[in-house]
């Protein structure tokens, strides 16, 4: 069965995903594999800042806040 | 030529080849990090769900749509109404305490036949500065620190940053800008020096240059002291609370001015698109009281004291040579605030003013002391122990309601106190970027007093 996967951006607050890849290079790659993520690993979305943006992930136990610019550069997929 | 161009991109292409089989390689590496870490802690860590919902439900309230922002702003209005009606007495008692030493050391002068200079150096001018710096900053800050500390502790800071990232990421700033402006808090070279925790050196560049707008403590006093003064002379009697949204008022517009300034400056001299960001929301911790006072009242309180003590006493004493040495009749103060009256003017100040700012480049702290000695040497003598007695000298030196504005206004945007300019040259490494951290406040300074004063004096409100 293929499930579909999309960007972290579009996870609903509240909604679980896991990770299938990371898009980014460079210094902001090695940030975001630093907190954890990495394949397979399950992030939350958690809260929006009032502006709307960034959004509050969580991350293996800690809460992660992202800007929709690195959000977007990782794949995530529905828990199965 | 060709066959060594040929042989670098040669060399270019191995080279980015051998990258991409090494990030592969990290990649498994921090994938099997993580793996390994996630079996430990699943064998060995239980997880307490009660503390991540009340976590949860109180984030529910401090990043709500709603609530988020004014409650920020109410958080910062009730520190600083804390700060400034718990400062009342102490200030009251510490001046009364340290002014009466003064006679003490004006008898002891008289009764040793010391010369008058001697007495005035000393005990006029260095003591007198002493006294006030003490009397006037030690309360505030004894109960900002902690209060300031506790916010910090209990994790709440880190909220702050989250909901305005937005308004920075706007600006082409950091969102971790904010953090380093809650350092500036305290201290504008403890916040330059904050600046290190941005990683691109662009955005960290536009958080140095703009932290000054954040007032430090060494200008708190300033701003409540004119604060009070504005409420009790010049708008319908005090009020602690009026006072507190005042103070707020002016931080809040200093902000305004840090997003303006951080766009303005990644428009222009630091242009480029924001990096990333990565902020950990962590859980809140009630702080220990016990180590938050040590560290508060001992490393901030006590140091920034010393600093502002050693820096005032000479001051005190230079300044009140300049208001003593008299060229023809008039004193060497009147002759240098003479000159800067003109400009003064122009921007709703006056020379004296100007004066005591230039002579404050050591301390912030060290402003209002100056002026008040300033206008205290070709006034009437009275004694300064109250915020009654302050309005009454500034009133009959021809303040007027516009005058304690600007003042404040000039002392949240002017360039940062010499201690600051050391440390951006020292975190920059550059000549020219410490030039233009000064250039920059002081130009925005002077135009926003200029402007307030121009359409303040159009409309004919003075």
């Amino acid at each position: 069965m293929d499930v579909a996967e999309f960007e972290l951006t579009r996870l609903s607050i509240g909604c679980t995903a896991e990770v299938v890849r990371i898009s980014a290079e460079g210094l902001t790659r090695n940030r975001l594999l630093d907190l954890g993520l990495v394949p397979s690993t399950i992030v939350e979305a958690v809260r929006k800042s009032p502006a709307g943006d960034p959004v509050a992930y969580k991350i293996r136990g800690a809460i992660i806040a992202l800007r929709s610019e690195e959000s977007r550069l990782i794949t995530v997929r529905p828990v199965i | 030529m060709t066959n060594l161009t040929a042989e670098l991109e040669q060399v270019v292409r191995k080279a980015q080849k051998v990258r991409r089989r090494l990030g592969q390689v990290r990649d498994q590496v921090v994938r099997d990090i993580y793996r390994r870490g996630q079996e430990i802690t699943e064998q060995a860590v239980r997880i307490h769900r009660a503390k991540g919902d009340l976590d949860r439900k109180i984030d529910n309230i401090v990043t709500s749509r709603i609530l988020g922002y004014p409650l920020m702003l109410a958080l910062l209005s009730l520190v600083f109404w804390l700060t400034i009606s718990g400062a009342n007495l102490p200030s009251a008692i510490l001046a009364e305490v340290l002014f009466g030493f003064q006679d003490r050391l004006t008898a002891l002068c008289q009764w040793l036949g010391a010369p008058t200079w001697l007495h005035g150096v000393l005990v006029l001018g260095l003591y007198r500065g002493l006294a006030w710096v003490v009397s006037v900053m030690l309360p505030p800050m004894a109960i900002f620190f902690p209060l300031f500390t506790f916010l910090e502790d209990l994790g709440y800071l880190p909220r702050v940053a989250f909901n305005l990232d937005k308004l920075f990421k706007e600006a082409g700033a950091h969102g971790k800008q904010v953090l380093t402006m809650c350092m500036g808090f305290g201290c504008n070279a403890a916040g330059v020096i904050a600046c290190r925790i941005i990683e691109s050196p662009r955005e960290r560049l536009i958080a140095i240059l703009t932290n000054n707008f954040v007032p430090c403590n060494g200008r708190f006093p300033t701003l409540i002291a004119m604060a009070a003064v504005l409420m009790g002379a010049f708008v319908s009697g005090y009020n602690s609370l009026a006072v507190a949204a005042i103070v707020a008022g002016v931080v809040v517009f200093g902000i305004l001015v840090t997003l303006l300034v951080s766009w303005a400056l990644s428009k222009t001299l630091l242009k480029g698109i924001p990096s990333t960001f990565t902020l950990e929301l962590p859980p809140y911790r009630l702080p220990k009281i016990g180590s938050l006072l040590i560290r508060s009242v001992l490393d901030r309180t006590l140091f920034v004291l010393t600093r502002a003590v050693a820096v005032a006493a000479p001051a005190g004493a230079v300044t009140w040579a300049l208001a003593n040495i008299y060229i023809g009749d008039i004193s060497l103060i009147g002759h240098l605030a003479g000159w800067l009256q003109g400009f003064g003017h122009l921007i709703g100040l006056d020379g004296f003013i100007i004066l005591a700012f230039i002579l404050g480049l050591p301390a912030n702290e060290i402003v209002v002391p100056i002026l008040i000695m300033s206008y205290l040497s070709h006034g009437s003598m009275l004694e300064l122990d109250s915020i009654a007695a302050l309005r009454q000298l500034l009133i009959s030196n021809g303040w007027t309601w516009l005058t304690t504005l600007n003042m404040m206004l000039f002392s949240l945007l002017h360039f940062p106190c010499a201690t600051t300019l050391l440390t951006i040259r020292k975190e920059t490494g550059s000549a020219k970027w410490t030039v233009l951290a000064a250039l920059i406040p002081t130009g925005v300074a002077i135009a926003v007093c200029f402007l307030v004063t121009q359409i303040a004096r159009a409309f004919g409100l003075v």
